[in-house]
């Protein structure tokens, strides 16, 4: 390119972001990059775009998986919980002896799973949404005090009225000029430079 | 936003819901006629009992299509237009499901339905402490009275909201939408009591000095179950025959397995279990009663059955997202939940314990002494497999009747394009 700066600048590139105007623009960017092989790479737009995800090819996320086993896990918790506190007498690992806390209501049995429901009940929810929330903030990097997308004065229309496709440095196929050039084809109002 | 374009689409019943309607029609209506020339197995008590199991199974699947219908309405939804018109056509059978309801209303309206509701009898009621004192609301003037409120009421609903809906069609105008949506709280309102005092009415007043608050509730969850399982399992029939095949699409299976595992299997296993757990604390004689012959003999195992085959099977297999989609698996899922539908509706209906031996009986042990070779537990009784299966064919046939000229999808409904086109993320 003729264009090409004095100084280089490879060492402070962290990715290069292309400007689009409109949801249906971005999607079909965003087929042709996720076709093209890329990786290390993300749309930013103002407003969830239907579709985008398949376009970009996002896998299934697993947090339903880890929350079912959250959840399991709330439901013995309750369970051991209620039966180890309530029982008569318990040898831990053989030497420990315990004794439960027997609470007797309403002339129950000491271990009576109806009124252990609850407790079950409400342990597993509580676990799930431990997990939602923790699994949620783990997978996606959370928490994160800065990114170099926040960083552009440009891309803060990103929250306005444009949508931004932003492929990092750190991806395998990130070929400096290459990638530039691979970006102005798809067609973008402008292609940034994004610094780390 | 896609354009809605269903002209490739089949939208009309045509021959094959004629074929239905009188296939369906003829098995039902055989099916009530081999049941009753059954009826010398169980006896006549025990034959109107099934009867009255087989019609709550089919007024509560249109109860809950009546539901679903007004719910749209009320919340502005979009996303249900195009299963809405079948949810129409379920729930107008109301305006002829009280035939089914004759021979019941006759035995009580003629003072002979004392087998049946005790407190229909005349010498159990005027010598009954605590029936007596029910009296006012348990006799059978204003019950019958109340029996041809309910039905008027939900025949007027069902019919005022099909109506509406097919004259959209025809004229396109979305002030019929504003129209349906302003009656939509005020039908709610009548659905709710209705049903409610219908469930204590024909299922709690069994045994009427058995009260439960949660009752109605109970029977929402089990009106809403059958709705949406059978309208799964009917919309997949309906695309198999080359219906709806596009206006339909996965995104509704989805939505509508969503709402069969939220108030068909969860909030059904919580609201029973509420009711259960505290009859089961407090432990009151009066309360447990009506749990009691529940976990006698084989009716344990049937309070099994549902527990595990209503809740706990269902919850595992339709928590994660893909049996959702894939048509085929939740119609599968759905038809086994029409099943659980009638396993519940029997139990609560079926079970007694026989007057003879709570009388006799002192304490809980002398109680299951006295009743455990009498004729207590889960008995094989043919009518009660054939009455359901007939009247469930009659709903149907009815459905496919009322659905036979109008599109199955409401055409001009304004939130059709939105109905299309939503995805489930």
């Amino acid at each position: 390119m003729s264009n090409t700066p004095l100084v280089s600048t490879r060492e402070r590139i962290w990715g290069y972001a292309a400007e689009f105007t409109s949801p249906a623009a971005i999607t079909s960017a965003a087929k042709k990059v996720a076709a093209a092989g890329y990786r290390w790479w993300d749309c930013h737009t103002p407003f969830p775009v239907h579709g985008l995800d398949i376009a970009m090819g996002v896998k299934p996320t697993i947090l339903p998986i880890l929350v079912f086993f959250g959840g399991m896990t709330g439901t013995m918790l309750a369970i051991f919980l209620q039966v180890f506190t309530n029982s008569l007498e318990v040898n831990l690992w053989a030497i420990v002896p315990v004794i439960g806390y027997q609470f007797e209501v309403s002339g129950k049995p000491l271990i009576s799973a109806p009124a252990f429901v609850p407790v079950m009940f409400e342990v597993t929810v509580l676990l799930s949404a431990l997990t939602t929330v923790s699994s949620m903030f783990a997978l996606n990097g959370l928490p994160c005090l800065y990114h170099p997308v926040l960083k552009s004065k440009k891309l803060a229309r990103i929250t306005d009225d444009r949508f931004y496709l932003v492929i990092e440095a750190r991806d395998p196929q990130f070929k400096d000029e290459a990638t530039r050039s691979f970006l102005e084809s798809l067609g973008p109002e402008a292609v940034e430079t994004l610094e780390p | 936003m896609k354009q809605v374009d269903l002209s490739r689409d089949n939208l009309a019943l045509g021959s094959f819901g004629g074929a239905v309607f009188v296939g369906s029609g003829a098995i039902g209506l055989v099916g009530l006629g081999v049941a009753y020339s059954l009826k010398g197995i169980g006896g006549d008590d025990a034959f109107m009992k099934s009867w009255l199991f087989a019609f709550l199974v089919v007024l509560s699947v249109a109860l809950g299509a009546m539901f679903f219908t007004i719910l749209q309405h009320i919340t502005k939804a979009g996303w249900s237009v195009t299963v809405r018109r079948i949810a129409e056509g379920i729930a107008a059978n109301l305006s002829w499901l009280w035939i089914l309801f004759v021979p019941i209303f006759v035995l009580v309206a003629t003072g002979k339905g004392g087998h049946l509701f005790p407190w229909a009898d005349y010498e159990i009621a005027s010598h009954d402490y605590l029936i007596k004192k029910k009296a006012s609301y348990l006799n059978v003037t204003f019950w019958c009275i109340r029996a041809v409120v309910f039905f008027t009421i939900w025949a007027v609903i069902a019919r005022f909201y099909f109506r509406l809906s097919r004259r959209q069609d025809a004229s396109g105008d979305y002030r019929i939408t504003n129209t349906m949506q302003w009656f939509a709280p005020l039908a709610m309102i009548l659905y709710a009591l209705s049903q409610t005092f219908a469930s204590y009415d024909w299922i709690m007043s069994l045994q009427p000095k058995w009260f439960s608050t949660m009752f109605g509730v109970y029977f929402f969850a089990v009106s809403v179950t059958g709705f949406f399982s059978c309208v799964l399992v009917l919309v997949y029939f309906l695309q198999r025959a080359g219906r709806v095949r596009e206006a339909i699409t996965r995104e509704h299976y989805h939505d509508l397995g969503k709402l069969l595992f939220a108030f068909g299997v969860v909030f059904w296993a919580y609201i029973g279990f509420s009711q259960y757990m505290l009859i089961w604390y407090a432990n009151i004689p009066i309360e447990t009663s009506w749990f009691f012959p529940r976990q006698l003999g084989s009716w344990f195992w049937v309070s099994h059955i549902l527990i595990f085959g209503h809740f706990v099977l269902p919850f595992l297999l339709l928590v994660s997202r893909w049996p959702k989609r894939l048509r085929g698996s939740i119609a599968l899922i759905a038809g086994w939940m029409v099943l659980m539908l009638c396993v519940d509706v029997y139990w609560l209906v079926i079970p007694t314990v026989p007057e003879v031996a709570l009388a006799e009986a002192e304490t809980y042990d002398q109680l299951v002494a006295a009743v455990t070779p009498a004729s207590i537990g889960w008995q094989l009784n043919v009518v009660d497999f054939v009455l359901p299966v007939s009247m469930l064919s009659l709903l149907l046939s009815g459905t496919m009747f009322n659905l036979r000229r109008c599109s199955l999808v409401p055409i001009s409904d304004p939130r059709l394009s939105e109905s299309m086109s939503f995805e489930n993320y």
